[in-house]
């Protein structure tokens, strides 16, 4: 969820009143946004680095905001407002018009070279813009909130927002070999290659999280102006030729990226919150994209769409009943102008373009019962008459689990993910020998595997706490996870049952009474006769030679039991005998 | 039965004692070490009120074992004195004596004898008085019996430099009559036997009282998992509310079924690598059910069903990714699934708990692997006010009565509403659940009707328990290195009560 941090004092000037801290807290709940923190530069930089870093740091109250994912039109002050403004009926929704400039329109010819590495490019212009310190920062902040948001980190989606008086279109949007671009970027004082500039900004905290993007395609995305002039190197970097400054007047937006639907919707968000400050309120001058194929499209697209509800649909999914005029009110509160046509029941919702959000009627259904307010819908309970079940592993597991405790011994809980050497070396088996899934994205050893058995986490467990007095008796019932082609995904859960027993004797007897008592539970008779149980001198890696049993049972071999291997005990750092049963339970079902 | 002639004795001369005895004053009377009188005046205290017994410690000074043959012998020079005879002793003679050496010049000094060093063979010793005191031999008798206080500080002070006294601090017991006493007293018995319950001698017989304020003996027991005990209690609700248990035992799920089924698109954030593991090996989903398959890259990259979509360009090689499930809602999506190809189409309550895995960064409150609670309800006409009410029903379950919910945005939910219940102890409401309707994009492409509404709702296993048992480092609870006297000590999981106050 992003959060906007806005000053709290120019949040209330454009709201035309004040809040104490709990009242706006309470609005934010209401508009499904929340209050996240109360806080000022000065206390953020203290927090973050010191009270010497902080002195001199401004002291303005700053509200940080949590804005819902996918609310992009909130995600500056300028939007927040006129949202609030309008749920609060103090504004109307402004309408934002796309218009055609008096001389000649802006254009961007896009080569096919951008093809391959980030075919997509949409232009506008903010004319006659009035920008204060305030406004221009808030326009630099909405950016970067939509660069790490609907943009994936510049993945999808780019920004580039150029003073156009210091550019001569018309503008070419096209693709390089990164040693044939060449240019001052933004902030800089000489020429670098953009080789040389992927190699400087390997270290820019901010910068460097961006190069993947385009780092090993053959040819850089770059837009020049008529006069060969860059004006960006998307998603990198601007140049600083056109850097925007509190004084640019005409800004020319071009949005770059690999996303077209999530291009338009940026560039729309940013012309529909900032063309507040247009000399012509609310108007963005269009911008022509000529395209490789000699086909042009404008944009900004500023698409005002109608959608028909029902208001007995809206009324049957929140459970109200609204008259359709009351529910058009409530979805114009919400920055969807509506009104009831037709027979009196239809009404008619109009989408701006503010509102990319909408996709359905069930998005304009929620935010009519946001209007309303969600703590005013009248609770009641579905008529829907079940008969509850179990599902039969988890009943099974559920019985066990008592009646093993109730034999003495202690559940445990352990991770289901862990390192390759727990399952296998730990154990003196090889890996390739467990049939493991393997997980490709790892951020430590512990999450390489899913495991294969439960007897390591237990040997862990029994490791974490050496201190307590002897002897340790746990168990465990839960799943494991081996490959299996004739599953779906190529993998299953096995449900295991595994229990330990470490003291200063191995106490095998003492196991292999708990099999026979779990059989006993599990009605299994001893014997190979009508699908009892028996087990069976065997040998295994973890287990002591001579002291280790197959089990079988049911007519399969369910599992082993045995004296663990004195490699094993050391390798889990433990100094004690041990013995160990683990047994699949599903074949009891 | 008297409890030994000691304690006996002690009770008798306590009768016509004034206001007290003190214990070695009593073993000297008595003529026994004063051990013995402690062991009758502990046996007598755990009889109950019989006696008091105050613990006093006195100093008291003692001789020394060179002391004691002193006073039994006589002092060095006195015995130095006595050997020599009235013709004298040869002075090598006399150093060969066993008192000799220290008795000699001490004797020379108190002027008991003088030595003749012109004699012939050799310097003689000759007696110079006829009679001597023996002042040391005296003093060590008074302290000897108990009058040491009659010497004066000074005299004592030099027989202890001279090793003879020393001084020792003895814990002595004043004893008085208790609330109970007597003089008549029995052994009590400590337990009940066999043979008293047979014989019927239980009834002549008094028996130790019992001490109430010792703690019992812990019975041999094996431990439930608190968290599984959490666990049990809420599949205990969903089950007395009528909902079924979903399968959930498949950890490993194609991104197709975590992600794509649930309308979440393929750029979407949870997708990426910093948040869910993806799987080397089985990388992908061997089965895909196709048609289904082509329904919801439909919905997702052009729309219909009533829908917009994301219009982007859908791949099925995104899909077929095989990832740790990051929610249970994966295996909801497949019951639900099923559920359609059922027809007609009958409602259902369904719900899971289980484990589910994010690639996240860890702390003390989250780890890789953590348990979801989720409930689904599928029936026609339901309402963003059932879905309320049985959140409501749910959460009284657990003690928690004061709900209410915000506005939110879960991308396969909608209308989303977070739930937050009024925390006493912290005094501000605090976000205890998600949940919604699922999405026509997702309900539709399965085959479910039209008019079937889905909602549902989820939270964490382990934040509830963590709250339950007071557990502030997640580490403790859930893993290996879980604390065992904590599993061993919690108490039962009863979620509709109180829990007792947290110990800070």
């Amino acid at each position: 969820m992003p959060t906007v941090s806005v000053k709290r004092d120019l949040l209330f000037k454009a709201l035309g009143r004040t809040y104490t801290d709990e009242e706006f807290d309470e609005l934010c709940f209401e508009f499904g946004l929340e209050l996240d923190e109360i806080t000022s530069e000065k206390e953020i930089i203290s927090k973050e680095q010191g009270n010497v870093k902080a002195e001199g740091a401004s002291n303005v109250i700053l509200y940080k905001i949590d804005v819902p994912a996918n609310r992009y039109d909130l995600l500056c002050l300028e939007g927040l407002v006129r949202g609030l403004q309008v749920f609060k009926e103090r504004i109307k929704a402004p309408v934002y018009k796309r218009v055609m400039p008096n001389g000649e329109i802006q254009k961007l010819i896009v080569t096919e070279e951008t093809a391959k590495v980030r075919p997509f490019a949409v232009a506008a212009v903010l004319r006659n813009i009035k920008f204060t310190k305030d406004r221009y920062d808030s326009f630099i902040e909405l950016q970067e909130k939509l660069h790490q948001n609907i943009c994936r980190k510049r993945a999808l989606v780019a920004i580039g927002t150029h003073d156009l008086d210091s550019l001569s279109g018309p503008f070419t949007y096209t693709a390089k070999r990164p040693s044939d671009i060449k240019f001052k970027p933004l902030n800089k004082t000489k020429e670098y290659t953009a080789c040389e500039l992927m190699n400087i900004y390997k270290t820019d905290n901010h910068l460097k999280h961006y190069l993947h993007i385009i780092e090993n395609k053959p040819l850089y995305p770059v837009i020049y102006d008529s006069n060969g002039v860059v004006l960006s190197m998307p998603p990198i970097i601007n140049g600083n030729h056109s850097k925007i400054t509190v004084n640019s007047r005409n800004i020319f937006i071009e949005c770059t990226g690999t996303d077209f639907t999530k291009a338009k919707i940026v560039l729309d968000i940013i012309v529909t919150m900032f063309s507040e400050y247009c000399q012509n309120q609310f108007t963005v001058e269009a911008a022509e994209v000529v395209l490789p194929n000699g086909k042009s499209n404008t944009f900004p697209e500023l698409a005002y769409r109608k959608e028909m509800v029902r208001a007995d649909l809206i009324n049957k999914k929140v459970g109200i009943r609204e008259t359709p005029e009351n529910l058009a009110k409530l979805l114009t509160r919400m920055y969807l102008k509506s009104e009831v046509i037709g027979d009196g029941n239809q009404i008619e919702v109009e989408i701006p373009p503010t509102r990319a959000d909408i996709m359905h009627a069930c998005d304009i259904v929620e935010d009519a019962a946001i209007a309303y307010g969600y703590n005013n819908i009248q609770m009641s309970l579905p008529k829907t008459y079940t008969i509850a079940n179990q599902f039969p592993l988890n009943k099974l597991t559920e019985l066990l689990r008592h009646d093993l405790a109730a034999a003495g011994f202690t559940e445990a809980l352990t991770f289901a993910l862990c390192s390759k050497e727990d399952i296998a070396d730990k154990l003196g088996l090889d890996i390739s020998a467990t049939n493991a899934v393997h997980i490709s994205n790892p951020k430590t050893a512990e999450f390489q595997v899913a495991r294969t058995t439960l007897l390591p986490g237990l040997l862990k467990t029994i490791a974490a706490n050496r201190k307590m007095p002897l002897p340790l008796k746990l168990f465990e019932i839960s799943d494991i996870v081996i490959k299996d082609s004739s599953k779906d995904v190529g993998a299953k859960n096995c449900r295991h049952l595994c229990a330990v027993y470490y003291n200063k004797n191995p106490g095998f007897e003492i196991i292999h009474g708990l099999l026979d008592r779990i059989m006993q539970l599990l009605d299994v008779p001893l014997g190979k006769d009508k699908g009892g149980y028996v087990i069976k001198a065997s040998e295994g890696p973890p287990f002591f030679p001579g002291r280790c049993a197959e089990i079988f049972a049911r007519g399969q071999s369910i599992g082993k039991l045995g004296v663990l291997h004195p490699d094993v005990i050391t390798r889990f750092e433990l100094t004690m005998p041990c013995s160990s049963l683990e047994i699949n339970i599903e074949p009891f079902l | 039965m008297a409890d030994g002639p000691v304690a006996e004795q002690l009770l008798r001369r306590l009768e016509v004692a004034d206001g007290g005895l003190d214990s070695a004053e009593l073993a000297t009377q008595l003529g026994v070490e004063h051990q013995a009188v402690v062991g009758a005046v502990k046996s007598l205290q755990a009889l109950g009120e019989v006696i008091e017994a105050e613990l006093r410690s006195t100093k008291r000074w003692e001789l020394t074992t060179e002391g004691e043959e002193i006073a039994r012998e006589g002092s060095h020079e006195a015995r130095v004195f006595r050997s020599v005879p009235p013709e004298g002793l040869a002075q090598s003679e006399l150093m060969h004596l066993p008192s000799g050496k220290v008795g000699f010049s001490k004797a020379m000094s108190n002027k008991w004898i003088r030595v003749d060093k012109s004699a012939a063979n050799g310097p003689r010793v000759f007696r110079v008085v006829d009679k001597v005191e023996d002042e040391v031999q005296r003093r060590l008798h008074l302290v000897q019996g108990g009058q040491a206080e009659k010497l004066g500080e000074k005299e004592r002070s030099e027989l202890r430099k001279r090793k003879l006294l020393t001084e020792v601090t003895l814990k002595t017991y004043w004893v008085s009559k208790g609330s109970a006493f007597s003089t008549s007293i029995s052994k009590q018995e400590t337990e009940l036997s066999p043979e008293m319950i047979s014989s019927g001698s239980w009834r002549d017989r008094s028996f130790k009282p019992y001490n109430f304020l010792a703690c019992g003996v812990l019975p041999d027991s094996g431990h439930l998992h608190p968290l599984l005990k959490v666990r049990s209690q809420f599949r205990q609700i969903f089950l007395e509310m009528g909902f079924t248990e979903m399968p959930t035992d498949n950890f490993i799920e194609s991104s197709f079924w975590n992600f794509d089924a649930l309308f979440q698109p393929q750029q979407h954030p949870a997708r990426d690598q910093h948040d869910t593991f993806f799987l080397q090996d089985p990388a992908e989903a061997l089965q895909l059910p196709m048609d289904y398959v082509h329904r919801v890259k439909r919905a997702h990259a052009q729309g219909g069903y009533g829908s917009q979509g994301y219009k982007y360009s859908w791949r099925l090689e995104e899909a077929r990714k095989n990832v740790l499930r990051t929610h249970t809602t994966a295996a909801s999506a497949r019951a639900l699934y099923r559920l359609a190809q059922k027809k007609p189409f009958m409602p259902v309550k369904y719900f899971s708990i289980d484990r589910v895995f994010r690639n996240e960064t860890l702390d003390a409150t989250h780890l890789a692997e953590f348990h979801q609670i989720e409930g689904v309800v599928a029936d026609h006409g339901l309402t963003l006010g059932h879905l309320m009410g049985i959140l409501r029903e749910f959460f009284s379950k657990l003690g928690i009565t004061q709900l209410r919910f915000k506005p939110t945005y879960n991308p396969y939910t909608e209308p989303s509403m977070e739930v937050f219940s009024y925390h006493q102890g912290l005094k501000k409401w605090v976000e205890v659940g998600n949940s919604g309707v699922f999405r026509p994009e997702m309900l539709l492409p399965m085959g479910l009707p039209e008019n079937v509404s889905v909602i549902a709702w989820g939270l964490s296993l382990e934040r509830p328990t963590m709250i339950k048992y007071g557990i502030n480092n997640i580490r403790e609870l859930v893993g290996h290195r879980v604390n065992l006297q904590m599993v061993y000590d919690s108490p039962l999981c009863r979620l509709d009560v109180e829990p007792r106050p947290q110990r800070t």
